[in-house]
């Protein structure tokens, strides 16, 4: 009797397929109470060049360090004096005064299209801290906090923006695509997941030139399910590449949640294991254990001992975009209910607990930091605003297809240019 | 100088590029130790150590994606992707970072690499060690595409694109990798020795990108192809006595569009012939540059000679290959016009 013979199958029961669903839609009333979080400083920290089985069993735990109280507890305290806490909180402010800012900018028709990291500050702000200022990173769209971080100009990421006559990428890029090399920040894509094994590859020159510099990759939760991921991965456990491969696991891949990436049967960092790199589970809304990851796995990078995986557990606040509308698919209050609270108060709470900062000191940094964005904002729309721009330099489009013009579109130029009556 | 078949040009082009230069890093599938399944990377591991030279996992997107990496660093990736059938894990990264990551970041970051990859048919590959994709991607803004047709082209085309700024695509005819090729798969051929572009330099020499070669002189029409089908040309142009001129693209983005033209409007009569399948292959972009450039110099309408629009089928190679046959009918055709 065959396999194929409808007798072996008669009884068989009816096969069905599971498709996840988030736990609550809109109209529910969110209730994370069932999502674990242990208490801070109850994982522990292996070594750094620690054989990587050693972090597997913190692929299904969470690094924190930021106790219910604001204190920094357990074996992950980075020990960050006062000033390094108040730069992170200053860059961590200042980018969501931005990402404010640029919103409305979107919406009174400035600019095409922005994205906010709401929610998700600590962890490209503590990243950068953590890393040293000539390693490169490989950013997705939400790590605008990597570049506030290395002191970018604010003026210079609002031109990006508006693609007006400052954007040093001429307006080619879609709004937050940034690109500095001197910043240690790669082009961003826009094609979901490609930085990721480019990131690798970067660690792999890194490696190959006796450099000391190391790499660090991003991806989202949704991204994750990439066929790069998996290129990415293998790389850099087949050649030991010195790269940090951060997955920011903000639940979100515009409506589909992470169960559509696969969250729902292990954890984002629980991918190091199959793999055989390090991987640690991080509380992303708690500044001070993503700068503890972050600095482990640069230590076991250029250490040669490896790359590592680091999933950064958080909350997208917002939507994903301003051409998204999140209260179509969850409810409106879950940010509220998210249990991991928000970054920028968490990181505000610890240092009063210090007694290194008060409320208003706080209030005069939140002042400081809107005025700083709107004096930005202000030489940034003296250089032109998008409605205004795709007028003037139009040749300027046909350049950097390849190092020189090319006959056939030097020809499609100056047509575009007769097109144009120019 | 010395007698050379396509894979040992293609592999001393390795060894000239990788000593003169310790930012060109050559990695792929099975091209380390064992030096290639086609030998063009074969002694590269021995002669430049492991980190100049080294087995890639199977994942043409990993081999790309991580390229763009060692290209952003400041290396000069000269990657092998072992079959072009092979390439298309890879394609999103050729297609979206590789060929646009000058433009996009208005040349902060550029992207000087060759992609080489044996294509084409003619060796009972199947379908998936056969095709010929030229076209997926001279349709893609930002990248150059190169084809040689013979050992000293092959040589000299793959030096000046791993010097080139730009990223360059380069398809090598596997078909005449080891042994040369008359045009007809059954009888004997020339052998290399006796064949004046298999005398290649042992040193340093390129072969400049976007120019075309005469492969043979003519005056009745002009054959415009690359890679293998230059061979079949001039097999057809040969038995059947027809004074055909047989350009040899070589590159075919960026195009020599004067040779083309000059060649055209000197014989009054055109034929385009490619390896790849018919529908918006390259040869349907020549032959629209043909009549937009050339209509009133035109005795006879432009044919086209390809493969069929069907996978290249094993046991049918021959019949799927537009063999002297084939080309013989077209060139009969545009004749009699």
């Amino acid at each position: 009797m065959s396999d194929a013979d409808p007798q072996t199958r008669r009884n068989a029961p009816a096969l069905s397929l599971h498709v996840p669903e988030p736990a609550y839609r809109p109209g529910d009333t969110p209730d994370f109470s069932s999502i674990p979080v242990p208490p801070a400083g109850d994982a522990p920290r292996p070594d750094t060049a620690a054989p990587a089985r050693d972090t597997f069993p913190l692929t299904d735990a969470l690094v924190r360090v930021l106790d219910e109280d604001g204190r920094a507890v357990g074996p992950w305290d980075p020990k960050l004096d006062p000033d390094t806490l108040r730069k992170m909180l200053r860059d961590m402010v200042t980018v969501r005064v931005f990402d404010d800012r640029m919103y409305r900018a979107q919406r009174q028709g400035k600019t095409s299209f922005y994205m906010k990291c709401t929610g998700e500050e600590a962890i490209a702000v503590a990243a950068a801290a953590a890393t040293h200022r000539d390693d490169m990173h490989f950013p997705t769209y939400r790590q605008q906090g990597l570049l506030v971080s290395r002191g970018y100009p604010l003026t210079d990421m609002m031109c990006q923006i508006y693609s007006n006559r400052g954007d040093k990428l001429q307006g080619r890029q879609l709004p937050i695509m940034y690109s500095d090399k001197p910043h240690g920040f790669f082009s961003i894509s826009g094609n979901l997941g490609t930085q990721y094994p480019q990131a690798v590859g970067w660690a792999m020159a890194s490696a190959i030139k006796g450099d000391s510099r190391i790499a660090m990759g991003w991806i989202g939760d949704g991204a994750t399910a990439e066929g790069d991921f998996h290129s990415a991965m293998t790389f850099a456990a087949v050649y030991t590449a010195p790269v940090i491969l951060a997955v920011v696991n903000n639940q979100w891949a515009i409506s589909s949640f992470s169960g559509i990436a696969g969250a729902e049967k292990a954890t984002f960092a629980a991918r190091a294991v199959g793999y055989g790199i390090a991987g640690l589970r991080v509380d992303g809304n708690d500044a001070l254990a993503v700068y503890a990851a972050v600095e482990w796995a640069a230590e076991r990078a250029r250490g040669n001992a490896g790359p590592t995986l680091l999933e950064f557990f958080t909350y997208r606040a917002e939507g994903h975009s301003t051409s998204d509308d999140p209260t179509g698919y969850r409810p409106a209050g879950e940010a509220q209910q998210w249990p991991l609270g928000d970054p920028i108060a968490r990181l505000r709470q610890h240092l009063v607990a210090l007694g290194e900062w008060n409320d208003e000191r706080h209030d005069a940094l939140v002042k400081e930091a809107d005025a700083a964005v709107r004096s930005a904002q202000k030489e940034a729309e003296k250089l032109g605003i998008l409605p205004e721009q795709g007028r003037e330099n139009i040749q300027s489009m046909f350049e950097d297809v390849f190092a020189e013009v090319p006959w056939h579109i030097a020809e499609q130029r100056d047509q575009c240019l007769k097109e144009a009556g120019l | 100088m010395a007698t050379m078949n396509m894979i040992e040009a293609i592999n001393s082009a390795h060894r000239v590029m990788m000593a003169r230069d310790p930012d060109v890093v050559v990695f792929g599938e099975d091209v380390g130790y064992f030096g290639g399944v086609f030998r063009a990377t074969a002694g590269l591991q021995e002669q430049f150590g492991k980190q100049r030279c080294f087995d890639a996992p199977i994942s043409e997107g990993g081999i790309v994606g991580t390229a763009v990496g060692m290209a952003a660093y400041g290396l000069k990736p000269l990657i092998e992707i072992q079959f072009a059938d092979y390439i298309y894990p890879g394609y999103d990264q050729i297609v979206s970072e590789v060929a646009r990551m000058r433009y996009r970041t208005a040349g902060e970051w550029t992207m000087p690499m060759v992609i080489r990859s044996p294509y084409g048919g003619g060796i009972f590959g199947g379908q998936t060690h056969s095709q010929s994709p030229e076209a997926l991607f001279t349709h893609v803004a930002g990248l150059k595409v190169v084809i040689p047709s013979t050992p000293y082209d092959a040589k000299g085309l793959l030096i000046a694109a791993i010097e080139d700024p730009d990223p360059v695509v380069f398809f090598e005819p596997k078909r005449i990798y080891n042994g040369p090729f008359d045009g007809h798969h059954d009888r004997p051929v020339t052998p290399w020795a006796k064949r004046p572009e298999a005398q290649v330099p042992d040193d340093h020499y390129t072969v400049p990108l976007g120019k075309a070669r005469i492969a043979r002189e003519g005056a009745e029409l002009t054959v415009l192809t690359y890679g293998t089908m230059v061979h079949v040309a001039i097999a057809a142009a040969e038995d059947n006595g027809v004074d055909a001129e047989v350009i040899d693209l070589r590159t075919l983005v960026p195009l020599d569009l004067p040779a083309i033209e000059a060649s055209v409007k000197k014989t009054g009569r055109g034929l385009v012939v490619q390896e790849a399948t018919r529908t918006s292959g390259f040869a349907s972009e020549l032959v629209a540059l043909v009549q937009e450039r050339c209509f009133y110099h035109l005795e006879a309408p432009v044919e086209r000679v390809t493969g069929w629009d069907t996978p290249y089928p094993h046991a049918y190679e021959w019949a799927y290959f537009p063999g002297p046959k084939r080309l013989k009918m077209a060139l009969e055709k545009v004749m009699a016009d």
